[in-house]
């Protein structure tokens, strides 16, 4: 073999308000109580995991004008949360999603910078962009943006927030109590930053932290998003779950950053992903079944089948055929709030899609939204999912994954416990942390360093 | 049996290398360690000990600066800070007891983001998190974000109409503002997770609710993400100076932190502030007012006196404060302590002028010395801020709407 081995990347996200997580499950807890969370960073931490994720949501929501109440509701805040967890672990990197939409850059930069103080250099940060006018109810700036404009935004709030992190060097705070100096420049954190987007000026009032920056996450397959995160951001969180699919985006994303002066090295692809582990590769594909259906009830493949139709279909019988009524086509009136109802750009053609599926293998409405609805997962003995997870990884489908487990909080137990140590066995995956920081254990630079890098080539 | 209610409440105010602008230059002073967890962890583990309500931790948007309306330059002090909420987050995990109220500023922040982590923070410290708020129209603070402006203004100029023009709308703003983070804590009752298996349902959306805010600055729809906090409202706890933020007080808050010069003066603002707190409708509430001190204490006053004239030196200007400085003995505190509860003062918060001195001043030797007067604790007789507070955990303002047949208990 002439290529090096690569090392695998993990991480555990704590499942959030979707149907991924089996609430009905007797195993399952609170996904609110704090000592949910840290059993799950605890379980990370142990497991020598990469980082703890949490995802975010601004608002409840709602189908029919009615609040959905199939799926876990509730949510705690991501800053208060992740820097709580730093008092109980010591090197588990912190990631949270937080938007450009409804914050301002000042606010995001402090978050982030003191959460990066708090941990000791284990912060990172999820740039999303896509909010509604919808979310935008909950919040005094109101107001939405179109596409465009929110990556526009997107990339200039992430400028700004990299002018505010940059404004101290790191060496500022002398403190010398004999000389009676504090600060070693008049002018620490001093910034002037004015584009279309922010108007801002001052001083940044936190000092550099451990990590420079957080590092920077991005989630989003369009293209806009492909190209924000080749030139802006350290990992992307992606959905590409098969070994094709994988490939392609992979090598597609890893192109575009030569012509940002960045190295492959510099952006690590991590799609979220599901498990199912069972004692024989039989036993955990029965189990992957049965979790499909805790996760699509009757009622729920319902919802999901008004997501797309964008009409009331409580009346339809989710284990007879798909409606014969084609989607209601325009603006989607009947659910707010989620990602899915973004997806379907072409409702007359997904439900095609869905019909010719339902006809091929002779599939009710609920087995439908079953098989569509599934994301890429890993089922077998631990055995076998070490293997596929090693596959994807050595042959460039991506650098790592983001486990989502299906329970709180104890879903990745099984995984630290079995998976990992043959990951170890096989030398992919580390057997103790190798450094303190975040950065440290994705392989990624500092910042100052990267920046020293570039300017040397430039000169 | 429960111990019976401590007659007096006490609070230190958490500020850099505390609140001497010299104290950084102590000779026990940790200034390199002001970003770390651990220094943070450390003073609260000793307010702890001490057995003290709650820890306020300052905050600001801006750059620290000795001039109200405009940055500085100044390099001899204490520069930067973290943000609070997030050190309280931090420290919540390594206590048990202590109240944990980080300051939050209202100005240019949103409700929403607020709410929800005041609420978190009342989760990972299983119910000791509270709130003070605090407005800003410091211009340069307003340039941060670029989205309004503030006139500057000068201190001389603060009974000028514009100035309280100006002050008036500020507070207003921030009254609105904790009406809006109130209501999103009440906006999931407390039992509206249901996980019914048998019907599916997670939650029981009936006991979720739009809490539709509509004010001149902004309006907010809900519900919170984030349910209903374990203590159902976290403490709302406000500085106030003068009359237009006593209303704020008065009106809005749990705990109002005021600066009298002496017994008299604190009389005279409770008197504003009960009144104040009729109008709103809230005579029956309890609304602490803890009277804000600088403390430098030592075990004779001389010693006292002579350490602050070395901090003044240091700093190079004599240290004066919106709030009173008492330099002496513990001794002579409890006694100042105990006037001032004559008048009304329910409670105190101590702002130590240098840190750790002066807060081990107060844990080990105030706190034992009012034990003796039978004015503190032995022990902490509740789990929850509230509690420590003596504050029921209020009913959900939206609970009775939704099910009128529910007998009131």
């Amino acid at each position: 073999m002439s290529k090096p081995v690569k090392q695998i990347h993990l991480a555990a996200h704590f499942p959030g308000v979707n149907n991924t997580t089996v609430w009905s499950d007797p195993a399952a807890g609170s996904q609110i109580d704090f000592s949910s969370f840290v059993h799950l960073a605890k379980t990370a931490e142990r497991a020598k995991f990469d980082f703890l994720f949490l995802a975010e949501g601004l608002r409840l929501r709602e189908q029919g004008g009615e609040i959905y109440d199939l799926d876990v509701v509730g949510r705690p805040d991501t800053f208060t949360v992740l820097t709580a967890l730093a008092a109980v672990t010591e090197r588990l990197g912190l990631a949270g999603t937080i938007n450009s939409t409804f914050n301002e850059p000042y606010e995001v930069a402090r978050q982030f910078a003191s959460l990066d103080h708090l941990s000791a250099g284990r912060a990172a940060w999820n740039v999303v962009t896509s909010w509604d006018e919808f979310t935008g109810q909950n919040f005094r700036r109101g107001g939405f943006l179109a596409q465009g404009d929110r990556y526009e935004r997107a990339r200039q709030f992430l400028d700004a927030t990299k002018v505010l992190f940059d404004s101290w060097k790191g060496d500022e705070i002398v403190a010398d109590k004999e000389s009676g100096v504090f600060l070693g420049d008049p002018d620490a954190g001093r910034f002037d930053h004015r584009v279309t987007q922010f108007d801002i000026r001052g001083r940044f009032n936190v000092p550099r932290s451990p990590q420079g920056r957080p590092v920077i996450f991005q989630a989003g397959d369009s293209e806009e998003g492909r190209e924000f995160a080749a030139s802006a951001a350290d990992a992307i969180f992606t959905r590409h779950g098969t070994l094709e699919a994988g490939r392609e985006f992979y090598a597609d994303v890893k192109g575009r950053l030569a012509k940002y002066g960045r190295s492959r090295d510099e952006l690590k692809i991590l799609p979220g992903v599901t498990f199912v582990l069972g004692d024989t590769d039989a036993e955990a594909q029965e189990k992957a079944l049965l979790i499909r259906r805790q996760q699509v009830s009757g009622q729920t493949a319902i919802k999901f089948l008004e997501q797309l139709w964008n009409r009331d279909l409580s009346d339809h019988d989710p284990d007879g055929p798909l409606p014969e009524v084609d989607p209601l086509v325009g603006e989607n009136t009947i659910a707010r709030g989620r990602a899915s109802v973004r997806m379907h750009r072409d409702p007359l053609a997904v439900a095609a899609q869905w019909r010719a599926l339902a006809e091929a293998k002779n599939l009710t409405t609920r087995e439908v939204i079953i098989e569509v609805t599934g994301r890429q997962s890993f089922i077998g003995t631990p055995a076998t999912v070490a293997e596929a997870l090693n596959e994807f990884v050595q042959t460039d489908a991506s650098d790592g994954f983001i486990l989502a487990p299906h329970l709180t909080p104890g879903g990745i137990d099984d995984f630290a416990d079995t998976v990992v140590p043959l990951l170890q066995e096989r030398g992919v995956f580390r057997t103790e942390y190798e450094g303190t920081t975040l950065r440290d254990h994705l392989g990624l630079r500092h910042p100052d360093e990267a920046a020293a890098r570039t300017r040397r080539a430039a000169s | 049996m429960p111990q019976p209610h401590p007659a007096l409440h006490l609070a230190v105010a958490l500020d850099g290398a505390g609140w001497h602008p010299a104290a950084w230059r102590e000779t026990d002073a940790r200034p390199q360690d002001l970003f770390t967890a651990a220094y943070w962890a450390g003073l609260v583990a000793e307010a702890e000990r001490g057995l003290l309500d709650f820890v306020t931790i300052e905050d600001s948007l801006g750059l620290q600066s000795a001039d109200y309306t405009e940055l500085d330059q100044r390099t001899d002090q204490v520069r930067g800070r973290l943000d609070a909420v997030q050190i309280a987050a931090r420290i919540a995990p390594l206590t048990s007891h202590i109240g944990l109220i980080p300051t939050a500023v209202v100005t240019h922040t949103e409700p929403f983001h607020l709410s929800k982590a005041i609420a978190t923070l009342d989760y990972v410290s299983g119910g000791r998190a509270g709130l003070r708020v605090q407005v800003s129209a410091r211009p340069y603070e307003a340039e941060l974000f670029g989205r309004r402006s503030f006139p500057p203004f000068r201190f001389e100029d603060f009974n000028t109409p514009e100035v309280q023009a100006l002050l008036t709308e500020t507070f207003d703003e921030a009254a609105d503002y904790v009406e809006v983070v109130r209501r999103l804590w009440d906006s999931w009752e407390d039992d509206a997770e249901i996980r019914d298996v048998a019907t599916g349902r997670f939650i029981d959306r009936k006991k979720l609710h739009y809490i539709d805010f509509e004010g001149p600055r902004f309006s907010v729809k809900g519900p919170s993400i984030t349910p209903r906090p374990p203590q159902g409202q976290p403490i709302v706890a406000a500085l106030a100076h003068q009359s237009i933020p006593f209303r704020l007080v008065a009106r809005s808050t749990d705990v109002g932190f005021i600066t009298p010069r002496d017994a008299e003066d604190a009389r005279a603002i409770i008197a504003e502030i009960r009144a104040g707190q009729d109008e709103a409708g809230r005579a029956g509430e309890t609304v602490h007012v803890f009277a804000d001190l600088v403390v430098l204490l030592d075990d004779t006053d001389e010693a006292a006196a002579a350490r602050g004239a070395r901090l003044d030196e240091r700093a190079g200007a004599a240290y004066t404060s919106d709030a009173l400085v008492f330099a002496g003995t513990p001794a002579g505190l409890a006694d100042l302590l105990e006037q001032w509860q004559a008048a009304g003062i329910t409670g105190f918060r101590l702002r130590p002028a240098a840190v750790p001195h002066d807060l081990e001043q107060i844990t080990r030797h105030l706190v034992p010395e009012l034990r003796r007067r039978g004015l503190f604790r032995t022990a902490y007789e509740a789990a929850t801020l509230r509690g420590l507070l003596g504050l029921p955990r209020p009913a959900n303002r939206y609970a009775t709407a939704s099910a009128p047949t529910t007998s009131a208990v």
